[in-house]
């Protein structure tokens, strides 16, 4: 079937639902109205008010509430209506969601996901567009996930709600209705924890994810450079073999987020590709980001994120030295 | 701390004074009644009337008439592609003039759906124009009428308290005031920021807009509570609960509650009201609630209602409603000429305000970006291809 990045959800929520009866949905607005971008449009009428619930406006219950769940054996995947709104329910992720195995030395899990749409220019107001997904990955216990594409967020969706372990979700939303493919059939699982090639190339290696993708491809393909160009998927756990593989041929390397520069998932992967392969670099290792700022309000939000001439710059500074 | 009497760390005396029972604490045995000057069909007592003089009484239906031509012309500059979004305040003119007509310049206020208290304050319509436009200057305006909007559902509560806990200690002769909806009453933030001002006898002033919906969500499913007025007593404060659509009823009660708050006693005022159009432009109400629904609060109309009460009062003869709408569209116009008219806007500005002082690794950023938008023209091509604000 031909699905958006968007319909692509609803797809992957849809066949969650009907293979597991103990898969909830839950979070502000997601029943009655199919929540606020359509992604669980349809589960209400589908699978009924025990299993699919608007919730009252609560950040921290709802994610506190999944992890009690998922203790009990229930497999929540919650929506937060916007990435601007997760920060009431760090605590949440800090103090328990991504702890409960540690702490109870595997004797309870907590395996839930946790949706969001994130990033900048959907022209909305302010704390509807950041892009942290650099500080949840900080969260030790955690995994965090972010589609580029349709097949890949149906696969990955699929594969986080059977993860044992608690995933935050990430959903470029500036791209939810941008791309329209085929999409696979049936159940369909992409891994946690796998980069993509997206296109190979032996010049340089570029490192990008979510909707930092689609910029990233074209400034590739306008400039006839051959990069490689890697789709990173996960955040965490992070595929540090594909990228390192990668560099290794190259022997350079761009890495492009959309989310502030200092200390975001850019710096990880600098710092792993100088662990495994920094003999091999031709050149100081790029980044294109987001910057040292909170995300402009929707009237200058596109000057904050890259746009292919940025990452084009980015990448011709790794060709240069 | 505080001198009032408690009975939060004594066993009562003589024991149990149940029967032996168990008894329930319940919301059933609460009795909360509806502050209400102004019937709906018009009938009021004298004596009830606030003290007003009538330019005041006349104050109160232009502030109203404004908020709703406000609201009109902002969702047809929406369609228009001219506003990003915009979230209508239709139907709930009483309750957001009602309230903010209580309040003094150095009071603070701190708004969710309201947009024409900023402009009681003195903040213009192009301030919130540029707001909705995503222009950082509209909360710079705002901030300097001691006001600001908050986005994020009941996360300015906690600020309330806080701003009322500086005014405590400067002995100020002014009150904070959060103003929040039904959905804000289910965020801890909310909890948190309403207990503080318990616990601390602050200056606080919560009013709560129940317009009946978080977007799709209907109060009744927000909470399990039977009105949000009672939710105040679990602070230990005080609550009034008032008929929104009535403006003498919610200004009475705003002025009856500012007065005691200034005294140190926080009060949470529950005006029951509704939104008439959408969550915000983007919304579409269809899909969760009924036309039928709509038209009997449309019934309920708040303008209607004072219209009726100034035919009564004999003031109705001082209004020519034709011209103050056409002075409030002109006063509109006039205000997006000038937000048209704003310089386009550096990329310095996005630098600007993050801190006292830009660190180097900022500033480093911020001239590597010019250097590019210098380098790269083709860079304007792709900020200028897509919509503005």
């Amino acid at each position: 079937m031909q699905a958006t990045i968007v319909q692509a959800v609803n797809e992957a929520l849809h066949g969650a639902m009907e293979r597991d009866d103990r898969v909830v949905v839950f979070g502000e607005d997601v029943a009655e109205s199919g929540g606020v971008f359509r992604a669980t449009d349809e589960l209400l009428e589908e699978f009924g008010s025990d299993r699919v619930v608007d919730t009252p406006l609560s950040e921290i219950a709802i994610v506190g509430g999944a992890t009690g769940m998922a203790m009990y054996g229930y497999r929540p995947v919650v929506e937060i209506q916007f990435s601007g709104f997760l920060p009431p329910a760090f605590d949440q992720l800090v103090t328990n969601t991504s702890r409960i195995r540690w702490r109870t030395r595997g004797e309870l899990t907590a395996p839930m996901v946790v949706r969001m749409p994130y990033g900048a220019g959907v022209r909305a107001l302010e704390h509807h567009s950041e892009s942290l997904e650099g500080a949840y990955a900080h969260i030790p216990g955690l995994k965090v996930a972010v589609p580029s594409t349709p097949a890949d967020t149906k696969g990955l969706l699929t594969a986080a709600i059977r993860d044992p372990d608690p995933v935050l979700f990430m959903e470029p939303k500036r791209i939810y209705r941008s791309i329209r493919e085929e999409i696979p059939e049936g159940d369909h699982e992409v891994p946690l924890g796998e980069a993509a090639v997206r296109r190979e190339g032996d010049a340089v290696t570029v490192v990008a994810w979510g909707a930092m993708m689609p910029p990233t491809l074209e400034a590739v393909d306008d400039s006839g450079i051959d990069a490689e160009v890697i789709d990173l998927r996960t955040i965490s756990p992070m595929d540090t073999e594909t990228v390192v593989e990668s560099v290794k041929k190259t022997g350079r390397c761009v890495v492009v987020h959309e989310g502030p520069r200092t200390l975001g998932v850019g710096s990880e992967l600098v710092a792993r590709i100088n662990d495994e392969a920094l003999m091999y670099l031709e050149a100081p290792i790029e980044r294109v980001t987001g910057f040292d700022t909170p995300v402009p309000l929707l009237s200058m939000e596109d000057f904050y994120f890259p746009h292919p001439p940025r990452i084009l710059d980015g990448i011709e500074s790794a060709l240069s030295d | 701390m505080s001198d009032r009497e408690s009975d939060i760390r004594a066993p009562p005396a003589t024991g149990d004074d149940g029967g032996g029972e168990v008894r329930y604490l319940s919301q059933s045995d609460l009795s909360v009644p509806t502050h209400q000057i102004v019937a709906p069909d018009g009938s009021y007592d004298d004596g009830a009337i606030p003290d007003l003089d009538d330019e005041e009484l006349l104050d109160l239906y232009r502030w109203m008439v404004t908020d709703r031509v406000f609201s009109r012309r902002m969702v047809n500059i929406q369609r228009r592609g001219e506003l990003g979004t915009f979230g209508s305040t239709r139907g709930q003119e009483a309750s957001i003039v009602g309230s903010a007509f209580t309040l003094r310049p150095d009071d603070w206020l701190y708004v969710g759906r309201a947009w024409t208290p900023m402009f009681m304050r003195g903040a213009s319509m192009k301030d919130m124009i540029l707001f909705w436009r995503g222009i950082e200057e509209g909360q710079e305006a705002f901030a300097r009428h001691n006001s600001q909007i908050a986005i994020s559902i009941g996360s300015h509560v906690p600020l309330v308290a806080g701003l009322a806990w500086g005014m405590q200690l400067d002995d100020a002769d002014a009150v904070a005031t959060a103003y929040i909806g039904d959905g804000a009453t289910s965020t801890g933030a909310a909890h948190e920021g309403i207990n503080l001002a318990g616990a601390l006898s602050l200056p606080a002033l919560f009013f709560c807009q129940n317009n009946q919906y978080a977007i799709s969500l209907n109060v009744e499913e927000q909470t399990g509570a039977k009105t949000l007025a009672q939710k105040a007593l679990a602070y230990g404060i005080d609550a009034i609960r008032v008929d929104g659509q009535d403006v003498l009823a919610v200004y009475d009660a705003v002025q009856t509650a500012r007065e005691r708050v200034k005294d140190g006693k926080p009060v949470f005022v529950e005006s029951v009201t509704y939104r008439l159009d959408a969550h915000t432009t983007s919304d579409d109400p269809t899909r969760y609630r009924d036309e039928e629904e709509v038209q009997e609060w449309e019934a309920k109309d708040p303008i209607e209602r004072y219209r009726s009460f100034l035919q009564s009062e004999g003031l109705w003869s001082r209004i020519d409603h034709e011209s103050i709408v056409d002075d409030i569209e002109t006063e509109f116009d006039e205000a997006l000429a000038t937000a048209d008219e704003l310089e386009e806007r550096r990329v310095r500005e996005l630098f600007a305000h993050v801190y006292d002082e830009l660190p180097s690794e900022l500033s480093r950023q911020l001239e590597a970006f010019e250097a590019l938008l210098e380098e790269r023209p083709e860079m304007d091509d792709y900020i200028e291809q897509r919509p503005k604000g």
